[in-house]
C-alpha cells in the first residue's frame, strides 16, 4: 500500500473546515496521524466491492415515521440552559457578518 | 459584441417552507412568531444523543409536489448531512438530501406574452430550515432564535431553462399556484416561506454552451428578482465586454436598495460540505400504497379547472383566470354555482364585489369566511327581483362581513321589494296626481316621461319597488 503524504495545503483546508488552529507541533502530528488513518482505510481496497450497494445503515430498517402532531411544549428554558451567553431569551453569539 | 446579442441563462433554487404543524424530525410546533426558542427541543437544537424521526406529512407533501411537477419519485431515498459551522445551525450540519433526492426530472409549463414554455425541474429534495439570527446593535453581537430550526423545507431546483426576469416570475407564480392548490405551503415570498436563489450566466445568443454562473442570494420579492436579473446580467456583460475579463464563479449578495450586488467572502462560502448519509435516519422506501394514497389526494389543479370551467359553465377566459388563481376562491365559486344554478352570476359576485371588498379590507381569498349557501341565496333573491341591485350589494357587504342570512337581513333592514299590488297601485296613482306634467307628456306620446313617474314611485316606496313592475302599472293607469 502506498504511503499517503498529507501536505500543508490539506492541513490548512482541514483547519478552516474544522475551525481549528494548530501549532506547528500539532500540525506535524496531525499529518502523521491522518496519513496512518488513510493507509488503514486503504485496506478496504483489498476487497472486491464490484456491484455491492454502499451501506449507510447497519440495520435493515426503513420507513420510520412520526405523525404530524405537536408533542413538545415550550422548551426554551432547557434549550437556553446550554447557552454560554444569552440575551432577550436568545443565544448570544459573536456578531455574524452580513455586509 | 453588442449587449443585445447576449442572452441571459437563469436557473432557480427555490426553498419552500412546508405547511406541516410540526418540524421535520421532532414534535415541536412550526407556528410562526412564538416566543424566541419556545419551539425547540434536544432534536432541533442538535443535542448529542437526540434522535430525529421523519414527519410523514412532510414526506407526503414533498412527493405530492413532485407528482404535480411531473417528477419521477425516487422510490429508495435517504437523508444526508451537509456539514458547516454557523450559529444559525446548532447541529453543525444541516440534514438534507444530496445523493437520492425524493423527486427528480420533472417540469412545469409557464405562460408569458411570448407563449408557453416548459421549465425543467432537476430535482426536489427535503431539508431542514435554520435558526434566525438577529443583529443586536446595542452589544454588537448576534442573537439566535432556533424556532425555525428544523422546520421542513423542500428545495426545488430548476434546470437553467429561463431566459428573462419575466420567465422567472412566471415560473415562481406557477410553483406558488401548485403549492397553494396542494396546501403544501402558504408560499409567501415576502415572509420567507418561499425564497429563491438565482443562478445567472450570460452567453452569446444562440450558443449552446453555458457561461460561468453567479449565484445571487438575498432576493425577497418578485420585483427584486427582476431587478436582480437585469442588474447581474449587465454586470457580467460589462465585465466581458469592457474589462475584457472572465466572469468568476461566486456567490453574490443582492442589495435591492442599491440595486447592485457584492461578492460574499469566499471563506464563508467554502463549498466543501463533506456530505455523508445521516446514520440517525433510516432510508425511505416509497411504497406503492403510499404513492397511491398521495395520488388519490391530489387536487384538481388550475389548468384542469380552467378547461372544465370553460366546458361546464361557459365562462369567459378573464373570469376563469381570476376564479382559478386561488383554490379557495374556486371552491367558493363551484359551490355557489351549484347551489344557485347561476354560474355566471356567481362568478360576477366573486370577481367584482368580492375582489373589491378584499382589496378594501386588505384580505386574501383564504380570509373569506362567508358561506356559498348565503351567497347563492342572495344571487337568487336578486335574480327573482326580490331586491334591487343596490340593495343586493348592501346585503352582500353584510354577508361578506358576518356570513349573515341574506333573507333575514333584507327583511330586518326593509330591503325587500314590495310586490304588494295595492301599495304599488296607491303609489302609482299618487305619482300621476303629483306629476300632472309628466303624466300629460306621456299621454301625448313622450314615452321617456314615464321615467320621472317611476322615480316617484321608487322614492315613495323607499326603493323597495321593482322598477319594471312599477313602469308597467303606470303605463296601464295612464292609458285609461
Amino acid at each position: 500500500m502506498s504511503e499517503h503524504v498529507i501536505d500543508d495545503d490539506t492541513i490548512d483546508n482541514i483547519e478552516i473546515l474544522a475551525k481549528l488552529s494548530l501549532t506547528d507541533e500539532e500540525r506535524l502530528q496531525a499529518k502523521a496521524d491522518l496519513s496512518e488513518m488513510l493507509s488503514y482505510i486503504d485496506r478496504l481496497n483489498e476487497l472486491d466491492t464490484q456491484g455491492v450497494e454502499p451501506m449507510s445503515h447497519v440495520f435493515k430498517v426503513s420507513n420510520v415515521f412520526r405523525e404530524d402532531v405537536v408533542t413538545n411544549g415550550d422548551g426554551s428554558a432547557d434549550t437556553l440552559s446550554n447557552a454560554p451567553a444569552r440575551k432577550d431569551g436568545m443565544y448570544q453569539v459573536p456578531r455574524t457578518f452580513e455586509e | 459584441m453588442p449587449y443585445e446579442q447576449y442572452e441571459t441563462v437563469i436557473g432557480l433554487e427555490t426553498h419552500v417552507e412546508l405547511a406541516t404543524k410540526t418540524k421535520l424530525f421532532c414534535g415541536c410546533s412550526t407556528e410562526f412568531g412564538g416566543k424566541p426558542n419556545s419551539h425547540t427541543c434536544p432534536v432541533c437544537t442538535g443535542m448529542p444523543g437526540s434522535l430525529p424521526v421523519l414527519n410523514r406529512q412532510a414526506l407526503k407533501y414533498a412527493i405530492a409536489v413532485g407528482l404535480a411537477t411531473h417528477c419521477e419519485i425516487t422510490r429508495h431515498s435517504k437523508f444526508d448531512r451537509k456539514n458547516y459551522f454557523y450559529p444559525d445551525n446548532p447541529q453543525n450540519y444541516q440534514i438534507s438530501q444530496l445523493y437520492l433526492p425524493i423527486c427528480r426530472n420533472g417540469w412545469v409549463e409557464i405562460s408569458t406574452p411570448s407563449g408557453k414554455k416548459k421549465i425543467g425541474i432537476h430535482e426536489i429534495h427535503m431539508e431542514e430550515d435554520a435558526g434566525k439570527l438577529i443583529h443586536d446593535e446595542w452589544t454588537d453581537s448576534s442573537l439566535v432564535d432556533y424556532n425555525r430550526s428544523g422546520v421542513p423545507l423542500i428545495e426545488i431546483v430548476s434546470e437553467p431553462d429561463m431566459r428573462s426576469g419575466e420567465e422567472v416570475t412566471a415560473y415562481l407564480e406557477k410553483l406558488r399556484l401548485i403549492l397553494s392548490y396542494l396546501g403544501a405551503s402558504d408560499c409567501k415570498l415576502e415572509e420567507g416561506s418561499m425564497r429563491a436563489d438565482v443562478n445567472i450566466s450570460v452567453r452569446p445568443a444562440g450558443s449552446s454552451l453555458f457561461g460561468t454562473r453567479c449565484e445571487m442570494k438575498n432576493i425577497n420579492s418578485f420585483k427584486a428578482i427582476e431587478r436582480c436579473i437585469r442588474g447581474e446580467a449587465e454586470r457580467q456583460i460589462e465585465r466581458i465586454e469592457e474589462d475584457k475579463k472572465e466572469v468568476v464563479q461566486e456567490t453574490r449578495r443582492w442589495d435591492d436598495n442599491k440595486e447592485s450586488s457584492k461578492a460574499m467572502r469566499s471563506k464563508e462560502d467554502a463549498k466543501d460540505y463533506r456530505y455523508f448519509p445521516d446514520p440517525d435516519l433510516v432510508p425511505i422506501d416509497v411504497s406503492d400504497e403510499l404513492l397511491a394514497e398521495i395520488k388519490e389526494e391530489q387536487p384538481e389543479f388550475q389548468e384542469e379547472k380552467a378547461v372544465r370551467y370553460k366546458e361546464e359553465y361557459g365562462l369567459p377566459d378573464g373570469d376563469i383566470r381570476v376564479l382559478t388563481s386561488d383554490k379557495r376562491l374556486a371552491e367558493i365559486f363551484e359551490e355557489t354555482a351549484k347551489l344557485s344554478g347561476l354560474p355566471k352570476k356567481a362568478s360576477n359576485w366573486l370577481i367584482v364585489e368580492t375582489q373589491q371588498l378584499m382589496k378594501e379590507k386588505n384580505e386574501e381569498p383564504k380570509d373569506l369566511h362567508f358561506s356559498p349557501e348565503h351567497l347563492a341565496v342572495l344571487i337568487k333573491m336578486a335574480d327573482e327581483n326580490k331586491v334591487s341591485s343596490g340593495a343586493a350589494r348592501q346585503i352582500f357587504n353584510a354577508v361578506y362581513e358576518n356570513d349573515c342570512d341574506p333573507e333575514a337581513y333584507a327583511k330586518e333592514k326593509g330591503l325587500l321589494i314590495v310586490h304588494d299590488e295595492g301599495a304599488l297601485r296607491a303609489a302609482a296613482e299618487k305619482a300621476i296626481d303629483s306629476n300632472p306634467k309628466a303624466a300629460a307628456d306621456y299621454r301625448a306620446g313622450k314615452e321617456k316621461a314615464i321615467g320621472a313617474l317611476v322615480g316617484f314611485v321608487m322614492k315613495e316606496l323607499h326603493g323597495k319597488a321593482d322598477p319594471g313592475q312599477a313602469g308597467q302599472l303606470l303605463a296601464g293607469l295612464l292609458k285609461n
